[in-house]
């Protein structure tokens, strides 16, 4: 803040300065409590929990690094896995995600769409026609080559008549509104699809299904941010002879580097964090971390000491990202996704 | 490509889709097959993971289950399972047991239904189309039915809320204060006082950490034996109180959580929306004499609007989708009082009740869509265009 800034009308007085600090001292408290406890537990024997609460370390206990070298050294590859499934899983769906995501987002805002809703419904009949003749007993492989057959006769056809159409605002909405979608509504049929594919409890399951789900955000976001670029670019690029491709990928993603990192960073926290969809789809080997502190109440009871260290090695890197995220939100990435 | 083509400012909605006709075809000649290649990856991975699943799900909650030999099978049932969630043997976890309301929940229900009736009086008058009001009746009927239910299990002697009734609370009491919060802090922090940016750090980091942990850091510090705040509890003489094991003290607890949780995400929205904002009609205020809260309320507040309902509709997506923090702060329990819809229907999914699990499911689903939806046109859309 500048120093030799002219008081302006806007500095609180002396009172409601205090009043503000109290309110905002006291939010502060309530957020950081709560962790305080986190890490002074993570320093604690049982016996200093289990004897009622000690607050300070030195002071009304001696703190002691058991819980801290019971996960790290003694449960260390029970504790490695799960943390590599994690970082395995989000890193590479959060950039699945952005990949898709910023494509699909560059093209709605950039080329003209016009899906007709005649097609579509076309395309949804053929495909009812296709499960209901699978659920009769035709094989699933004829049923899809057939169906598709019949969608491809009738949009060549049928289709060129149907005038009512959609467009790209249209599509853009779709596609956020999936975000709607409870999880929970579609793991089961997930689930069974991985079952089938054989990838049930592994990390590409994870991936694949945290990035579909995580699509709608990106979409969302980069939709906006790429609103904003400077055209002039890109039809320079394209005057001189550039593809399609080649002007999103050396001018147009180059030049969304700070959306496209805020966006990673948002994504890769919700997969970071992600509980439900890991609680159907993995179970051993593709374990994640939310999963793994969430299993230490089933099997020991709950022991603190251990639960608070789990807690603290997962919410450290996010943690740091939070710090990062902050500078990036404050620059109004959000806002403007959000004003629409 | 003229100036005024390529001028840049927030463009919302059709202003968009018409400069993007304009500008293609004018420059970008992407063929058929290049527009295909960048959106059809995405329409895909949604095609896969949501509408397919959404139809197979469909499927399932009209089935039930069976183990046959070598494998199982889904047995075509019809609409058993939503009648039992509705009306049979499910009806008490779900929807909640049911009692005459007390005079006070007369009195809430007389006021919500009086509002929801101006409401629509209010729209008459204003001229709405034929099917706009067809719409809106059945929006206001729909709302009526969900807060009866609510005042018959909530505001009721021997009533108790189903997992649907527990969630709408969830969603409605974790959104408001969340809000509030999340609104006066990032007030606050336009105010020019030293030491914000450690305030901003600080306030963003519950939205950071797994919900999963959230959870275990409230059983910790709801302990009222081994907990911090023994001394609290031990002062107003709740020592031996169990959290959960009282139905409303667990409630409060989930929902404390989420809101310690989520206030973040509404506090650096709004807080970037408030320094967004014009600051000369705020000067402009201060000079003419205006008050603090006359400026926050006739300036700040209009200008921010757009963004404050967009924020709310984004939690309340989300919020109707909460399972982590009942799940492992209080199990579902004590019995099913804590279960929101997503954990009632793990729970089924967990008990091999697939055809009962997909029916919670959807019901979810069509709260959700029936919230957001009436939300976006009475609320957002009025709002956002003016």
């Amino acid at each position: 803040m500048n120093p030799l800034r002219r008081r302006s009308v806007k500095d609180l007085p002396p009172a409601g300065k205090l009043a503000a600090y109290l309110v905002l001292g006291g939010w502060a408290l309530v957020v950081l409590f709560p962790l305080y406890w986190l890490v002074v537990t993570s320093f604690k024997l049982p016996i200093h929990v289990n004897s009622g609460p000690v607050y300070l370390p030195f002071v009304d206990f001696e703190p002691s690094l058991d819980a801290w070298r019971y996960i790290l050294v003694d449960l260390r590859s029970d504790t490695l896995r799960p943390y590599v499934n994690t970082v395995v899983v989000s890193l590479s769906s959060s950039a699945l995600a952005l990949l898709l995501g910023s494509a699909a987002a560059y093209a709605l805002i950039r080329f003209p769409y016009a899906p007709r809703v005649g097609v579509i419904a076309l395309f949804a009949g053929c495909v009812l026609l296709a499960a209901v003749a699978a659920g009769l007993g035709v094989p699933p492989a004829v049923a899809v080559v057939v169906a598709g057959a019949c969608f491809a006769l009738l949009a060549a056809t049928v289709g060129r008549r149907f005038t009512r159409a959609l467009s790209n605002r249209d599509l853009a909405f779709w596609v956020i509104s999936q975000r709607i979608l409870p999880p929970v509504a579609v793991v089961i049929p997930i689930y069974v699809l991985f079952q089938q594919l054989r990838l049930l409890d592994t990390r590409t399951a994870l991936i694949l299904t945290y990035a579909a789900t995580n699509l709608p955000i990106v979409v969302w976001l980069m939709r906006d941010y790429f609103d904003k670029l400077p055209w002039e670019l890109e039809e320079a690029a394209v005057v001189d002879g550039a593809s399609a491709f080649r002007v999103f990928r050396s001018i147009t993603l180059p030049l969304s580097v700070p959306g496209l990192v805020a966006t990673f960073l948002i994504v890769l926290v919700f997969a970071w964090n992600e509980y439900l969809l890991a609680l159907f789809l993995s179970s051993a080997d593709a374990q994640t971390m939310p999963l793994t502190v969430a299993a230490q109440n089933a099997t020991r009871g709950p022991q603190w000491w251990y639960m608070s260290v789990l807690i603290q090695i997962m919410i450290l890197p996010v943690i740091a990202l939070a710090i990062a995220l902050e500078r990036v939100v404050s620059r109004g990435l959000l806002v403007g996704a959000v004003k629409g | 490509m003229n100036a005024a083509r390529v001028s840049r400012g927030r463009v919302a909605g059709p202003a968009i889709e018409d400069q993007t006709r304009r500008r293609s075809r004018a420059s970008l000649g992407a063929s058929f097959a290049v527009r295909a290649a960048f959106i059809w990856p995405a329409l895909l991975a949604i095609l896969f993971v949501s509408i397919f699943p959404l139809v197979v799900s469909l499927y399932i909650s009209l089935s039930r289950l069976k183990l046959v030999r070598g494998g199982f099978e889904f047995r075509f049932i019809g609409l058993d399972n939503f009648r039992e969630l509705y009306f049979g043997g499910e009806q008490r976890h779900f929807l909640g047991v049911t009692r005459p309301p007390t005079p006070l929940g007369w009195l809430v229900l007389g006021a919500g239904l009086g509002l929801l009736g101006w409401g629509l009086y209010r729209a008459w008058r204003a001229g709405a189309s034929p099917t706009g009001m067809v719409l809106r009746v059945l929006g206001v009927l729909l709302a009526a039915g969900a807060m009866w239910l609510l005042v018959q299990t909530v505001l009721a002697d021997g009533g108790r809320p189903g997992t649907a009734a527990v969630t709408v609370i969830y969603v409605l009491v974790g959104i408001t204060a969340q809000f509030l919060l999340g609104l006066g802090l990032a007030y606050l922090l336009t105010q020019r006082l030293p030491g914000q940016r450690f305030f901003r750090v600080v306030f963003l980091l519950p939205m950071m950490i797994t919900p999963v942990g959230v959870a275990y850091m409230f059983r910790m510090l709801t302990d009222t034996g081994k907990g911090p705040l023994q001394p609290l509890w031990a002062a107003v003489g709740l020592t031996d109180y169990s959290w959960v094991n009282d139905p409303w003290g667990a409630r409060v607890a989930v929902m404390v959580g989420d809101i310690w949780q989520w206030t973040p995400f509404m506090f650096i929205v709004l807080l970037a929306a408030l320094e967004g904002q014009d600051q000369d009609t705020v000067e402009a205020g201060l000079v003419d004499g205006a008050s603090r809260w006359q400026i926050f309320r006739h300036i700040s507040l209009p200008a921010i609007l757009p963004v404050c309902t967009t924020v709310v509709l984004i939690r309340l997506i989300e919020a109707f989708k909460i399972i982590d923090l009942p799940n492992i702060l209080t199990n579902g329990g004590p019995g099913t009082a804590t279960e929101s819809l997503s954990l009632h229907a793990y729970i089924r999914w967990r008990t091999l009740d697939l055809g009962q699990s997909a029916a919670v499911a959807y019901s979810l689903l069509f709260i959700v869509t029936v919230a957001a939806v009436a939300y976006v046109n009475l609320v957002r859309r009025r709002v956002a265009e003016p």
